[in-house]
């Protein structure tokens, strides 16, 4: 039987998705939110490890799996392997009703007024496709604050002299600091930064039907056993399938958008539960399925206005692939600095951000979350023994006795760091599956210096006996923070949406994910996709007002 | 019917779910190298090769040749140098032969297409992961690592308690034990 029409699909129930699904089913419009993974709970999983989201050797517990998913990546001799999800350079994303919101540490971060015109304040950067937003913080700032108060968010910035500007305090009373949180405030202080405690999407006290944290160790990589991490599956998902206009269809990948020969959306093709193929039809469809996701699915959607995928005439679907380039430093501590208060990260220094005439970019400094025991066997400084009586040694002696100081440095938007579908090895249900190659802007390795330098710094002042930095390289997988295949812009030849999400070439087709971000702040990007997701939605909403969209 | 299909195939029966006796004795001696016993317990003792065992049945199948040929093949290589099996040599002996395989030191027809460096990190690796991760997969029996580490288990808070307290009576050094 034919599946009943409907206004919109909805690809992928993670932060973007999860939120336009809400927002569409509230304004009316019938909905099927589509995710190829399902529900989770924390029972499922316990607190462990080996297929935590953080460190998956086994499997990754909160999707996908490896028997149906796979790519493929640069085999560093001009070929390409194949490589499966828990791999590093498969660049996992969960795959689950609300997908990375369900197990990430759920930092909150609003982006800085300057992350949307970087090439207005920086310059062009050669190498780069650094480019302005088509829009501004200040239009984007009401959605930050929606975003905030419907999944909720603690936090309190009076401390932070470099907080973006903010109409309302945030929703709930920011956590207190625990041990590590203590020694670096002081610390901090005494170099004359500025430390203030992370916001967090994450109840400190009891909030929209949800309990307070508990302080868990496993919270980072798993998903809550109270609820009180905010994720989209425990506040707009549930929003939006009680209006009665949303079904969330679960276990079901979606593998094409139909296109017609009029260069319309009329729906979308994909496998349901059983593996049997279906067609969805809709008025309009919205892809969230994250950066490297939605440009697969677009790619793979050729159609006789548009043989090289949906909205990729000018060839820019799936370039310019960012995420965060981790830099830090690690500090061994005489004494125990380890008090077993979850999620572990809790303090933050803003000061290296956009504020070195000679260092575009930046990001922002944090404690890290706890480092579990099978983690924490290769956090070493570099020439330890990895094995034997001293790994060992080193084990009991200094887990209790580090603090790792992290931040996501701000990549360059670089053309030539892409995804692409494979021209011919295609996954479980014969869909191309997606590659991933390039490699970072030179400005990223000197920034992450600069901020590693900083770390150690920050370290060695709060006591450290010993310290050293922890630097990434040129070559790098986009998973978790992955963004910019879809840029959105003003310009149809240098980007794929406009500013609303809407594709130039395809106008019923909508992206709401990190694929939108011209670039992709020195922060966690969380709380900016959920933000975008409003953002869209609420554009979605009010062109559907006028009925532009309906199809024939 | 408990005898696995796995097992029935192959003319020894074997108590383990892929691997042979004498591949587990060989791994007992290595991961005991990787994860020393001294106040606590070692690598043997927390089953970290029954956590290997029991991953090459399931995620980690794609392991099993490497582990099957691997094996062999050290073995061959430990008694062409020392004339003695790897499980008989001292343990200062067996350090020095896991230093030489990790810097890639193990020749033969075996280690020419294979790694020896990669073929002893996968053990290592492996063997951590036993050690340091949850006992639902089979090693890290009664969470010693997590005592070891002075970590509360279950890490639910107000609930915290130890289970298993039985690895003292293992522990060669532990004073109760009377050594």
């Amino acid at each position: 039987m034919a599946n009943k029409h409907v206004n919109a699909v909805v690809i992928g129930a993670g932060a973007g998705g999860g939120v336009v699904a809400k927002e569409l089913a509230t304004g009316d419009l019938t909905v099927v939110l589509f995710e190829r993974g399902r529900w989770h709970t924390f029972d499922e999983h316990g607190d462990d490890e080996l297929t935590s989201q953080r460190t998956s050797p086994l499997k990754c517990g909160y999707g996908p799996d490896n028997e149906r998913n796979w790519r493929m990546a640069p085999d560093g001799k001009n070929g390409w392997t194949k490589v499966f999800p828990n791999e590093w350079s498969y660049g996992n994303n969960a795959a689950c009703v609300g997908s990375g919101t369900v197990s990430y540490g759920a930092m909150a971060w609003r982006y800085q007024p300057e992350d949307f015109h970087l090439k207005t304040k920086y310059g062009t950067v050669p190498g780069s496709t650094l480019d302005d937003w088509p829009l501004s913080y200040e239009e984007l700032e009401p959605y930050y604050e929606k975003a905030e108060y419907e999944l909720g968010v603690a936090g309190d910035p009076t401390n932070d002299p470099y907080v973006p500007p903010r109409k309302k305090p945030y929703p709930m009373p920011a956590f207190s600091f625990n041990r590590e949180g203590i020694i670096l405030e002081k610390a901090a202080k005494r170099l004359g930064l500025h430390p203030f405690p992370i916001p967090m999407l994450r109840n400190s006290v009891p909030y929209n039907g949800r309990a307070a944290c508990i302080r868990m160790r496993t919270c980072v990589g798993f998903a809550c056993p109270v609820g009180a991490k905010a994720g989209t599956q425990n506040t707009v998902i549930p929003v939006a399938l009680k209006t009665g206009n949303c079904e969330l269809r679960i276990n079901c990948m979606v593998s094409e958008i139909i296109v017609d020969d009029r260069g319309k959306a009329k729906g979308i093709k994909y496998f349901d539960a059983d593996n049997k193929l279906q067609e969805q039809t809709s008025d309009l469809v919205v892809v969230s399925a994250s950066a490297s996701e939605t440009a697969r699915l677009l790619l793979n959607s050729r159609s006789k206005l548009f043989p090289k995928g949906a909205g990729n005439n000018n060839g820019w679907v799936g370039k310019n692939i960012q995420d965060h380039a981790y830099t830090g430093a690690y500090g061994l501590f005489e004494d125990e600095v380890y008090d077993d208060v979850g999620p572990g990260a809790c303090i933050a220094i803003n000061d290296f951000n956009h504020r070195f005439s000679d260092i575009i970019g930046g990001g922002v400094l944090c404690n890290e979350f706890i480092r579990m025991p099978y983690q924490f066997t290769s956090i070493r400084p570099s020439g330890s023994r990895m094995w034997g009586k001293d790994h060992k040694d080193f084990q009991k002696k200094n887990f209790k006795r580090h603090i790792a100081i992290h931040g996501p440095v701000q990549e360059m938007p670089v053309f030539e760091k892409m995804v692409e579908v494979d021209p011919v090895v295609r996954d479980f249900w014969g869909i191309p599956v997606v590659r991933i190659s390039g490699f970072r802007h030179d400005n990223d390795i000197k920034v992450t210096h600069f901020l590693a330098d900083k770390a150690e710094a920050w370290l060695k002042e709060a006591g450290a006996i010993q310290t050293w930095q922890s630097v990434p390289g040129k070559q790098s997988t986009p998973s978790q923070h992955q963004s910019g295949t879809c840029r959105m812009g003003n310009d149809p030849k240098t980007s794929v949406t406009n500013r609303y999400g809407q594709l130039h070439e395809i106008d019923n087709i909508f992206i709401a994910d990190g694929s939108l971000h011209v670039n992709n702040g020195g922060y966690n990007p969380a709380l900016t996709i959920l933000t975008l997701g409003y953002w869209v939605g609420d554009h979605i909403i009010e062109k559907w007002k006028g009925t532009n969209m309906k199809s024939n | 019917m408990l005898i696995s299909f796995n097992t029935a195939c192959r003319n020894k029966i074997s108590r383990w779910r892929y691997l042979e006796e004498e591949e587990i004795s060989l791994l007992d001696a290595i991961v005991e190298q990787i994860i020393p016993t001294d106040d606590f317990p070692g690598g043997k003792w927390a089953n970290v090769s029954n956590f290997i065992d029991k991953q090459l049945n399931t995620y980690y199948r794609k392991h099993q040749l490497a582990y099957r040929e691997g094996l062999a093949a050290f073995k061959k290589t430990v008694i062409q140098m020392k004339a003695k099996k790897f499980e008989e040599l001292s343990f200062a002996e067996q350090t020095a032969m896991l230093e030489k395989i990790e810097a890639g030191e193990f020749y033969g027809d075996y280690w020419k297409d294979h790694s020896p460096a990669n073929f002893f990190d996968m053990i290592r690796q492996h063997s951590l992961q036993g050690f340091y991760g949850s006992p639902a997969h089979g090693g890290n029996r009664g969470y010693i690592s997590y005592h070891m580490l002075g970590l509360d288990y279950p890490n639910v808070i107000g609930q915290n308690r130890y289970n298993d307290l039985n690895w003292r009576k293992y522990n060669p050094k532990f004073p109760e034990n009377g050594k």
